[in-house]
């Protein structure tokens, strides 16, 4: 259930910024879900519908668009890229729950398919982000 | 929209003191120091959590002997308690494993954890900082607004010379300092203290060099018997800790 934490800071996130822009009502929220964070599409959902209960302003039923977004990783030494699902097998259980929590740790746990360097980046599907909001004024 | 940010003083606002201890310059003593005061405050009952933010080189686990523990998940991840102290380190998720992580990522590691960590109720927050002015200190200027820092160092003066550049940085800031600790002293010289007051900075005193420390790493309960600890005790009284 560490996905209700970060269904938290969206909802944060997103009541912040309806505030900035005085809307009066949320309709839309666009939330982005990076591939290595392997979230739990169902239950972050379900934690989000819960959290926009009593918000103010009022975020609307059923206003959260999740979309899935594939990484991408650029290895910095030789330029390969690759898909986290395109290495996932090789890593075990406790790996992966690491980079569920901590994305980043991918780093640790895994290496360029091509020549082997730790120093890849992330440059596409990391984790949760606030794409988008829509209200009505 | 980084979402993580709003979240994170929801998650400290149960903190009553969060204190960093941090040093310019690494090998000082750190990690001993910050273990040995987050052992301190909570054999005298308080409530303390352990953050080990130095996430190339991790070793608070090492020095409180944690081994098998992981966080268990409710509504995020919830500290193991380790000797009664809530302890959360990267160690959990890196293993002893190398961490190769660049800039950008140690602040995504920050602020991942900040986000996510459920700390509850605590007294005291002890920050075990990584050497140095880079992206963790600035990460828990910038998101743990309420920090004091507690700052070490060792009587050299390549040390001093490192610590002297923090001590600016916190003081241009107006970040609140606690006061120096000169750590594994081996001579009466007052050098470390005159450079100290010299920033018009509290000068707490020394931790004499304890032959026998390293033997106590991994056991707290010998750990809390060494003169070290004695000398922190006498020290952390001065700021009544």
């Amino acid at each position: 259930m560490h996905e209700w934490a970060l269904a938290e800071s969206i909802i944060m996130a997103a009541v912040e910024e309806a505030q900035k822009e005085k809307l009066k009502t949320i309709t839309q929220v666009t939330v982005h879900i990076g591939e290595l964070q392997q979230i739990e599409k169902e239950i972050f959902l379900f934690a989000l519908n819960e959290l926009s209960k009593s918000q103010k302003p009022p975020i609307k039923k059923d206003a959260f668009l999740l979309k899935t977004e594939k990484s991408t990783l650029t290895c910095k030494n030789c330029g390969e890229t690759w898909k986290y699902s395109d290495m996932k097998k090789k890593l075990n259980e406790t790996e992966t729950e690491s980079i569920h929590f901590i994305p980043e740790v991918v780093f640790v746990h895994m290496r360029c398919p091509r020549c082997g360097s730790p120093d890849f980046e992330i440059t596409k599907g990391r984790g949760v982000v606030l794409s988008s909001i829509k209200g009505v004024r | 929209m980084e979402p993580r940010t709003s979240v994170i003083e929801k998650r400290l606002k149960n903190i009553d003191r969060i204190i960093a201890v941090a040093s310019g310059k690494g090998g000082v003593g750190k990690s001993m120091v910050a273990s040995c005061l987050a052992l301190h405050l909570s054999q005298k009952g308080y409530q303390v959590g352990l953050l080990d933010l130095d996430l190339y080189g991790p070793s608070s686990h090492i020095i409180l002997g944690v081994k098998n523990e992981f966080p268990t998940e409710e509504k995020g991840i919830i500290p193991p308690k380790v000797h009664g102290i809530s302890f959360m380190s990267i160690v959990y998720f890196t293993e002893e494993k190398p961490a190769p992580f660049r800039g950008v990522d140690i602040s995504n590691i920050i602020l991942e954890l900040l986000a996510i960590t459920q700390w509850g109720s605590l007294d005291f927050l002890i920050i075990d900082m990584p050497p140095g002015i880079g992206d963790e200190t600035l990460d828990v200027i910038r998101y743990m607004k309420t920090s004091e820092f507690l700052v070490a160092t060792t009587p050299s003066k390549v040390a001093m010379g490192a610590v002297s550049k923090l001590l600016n940085i916190l003081i241009e800031l107006k970040k609140p300092v606690l006061g120096v600790i000169e750590n594994m002293t081996m001579t009466d010289s007052s050098f470390i203290e005159q450079e100290v007051k010299r920033l018009q900075v509290r000068y707490l005193g020394k931790i004499h060099f304890d032959e026998i420390l390293e033997e106590s790493i991994g056991d707290p309960d010998r750990l809390s018997k060494t003169q070290a600890m004695k000398d922190l005790k006498v020290i952390l009284q001065k700021i009544k800790l």
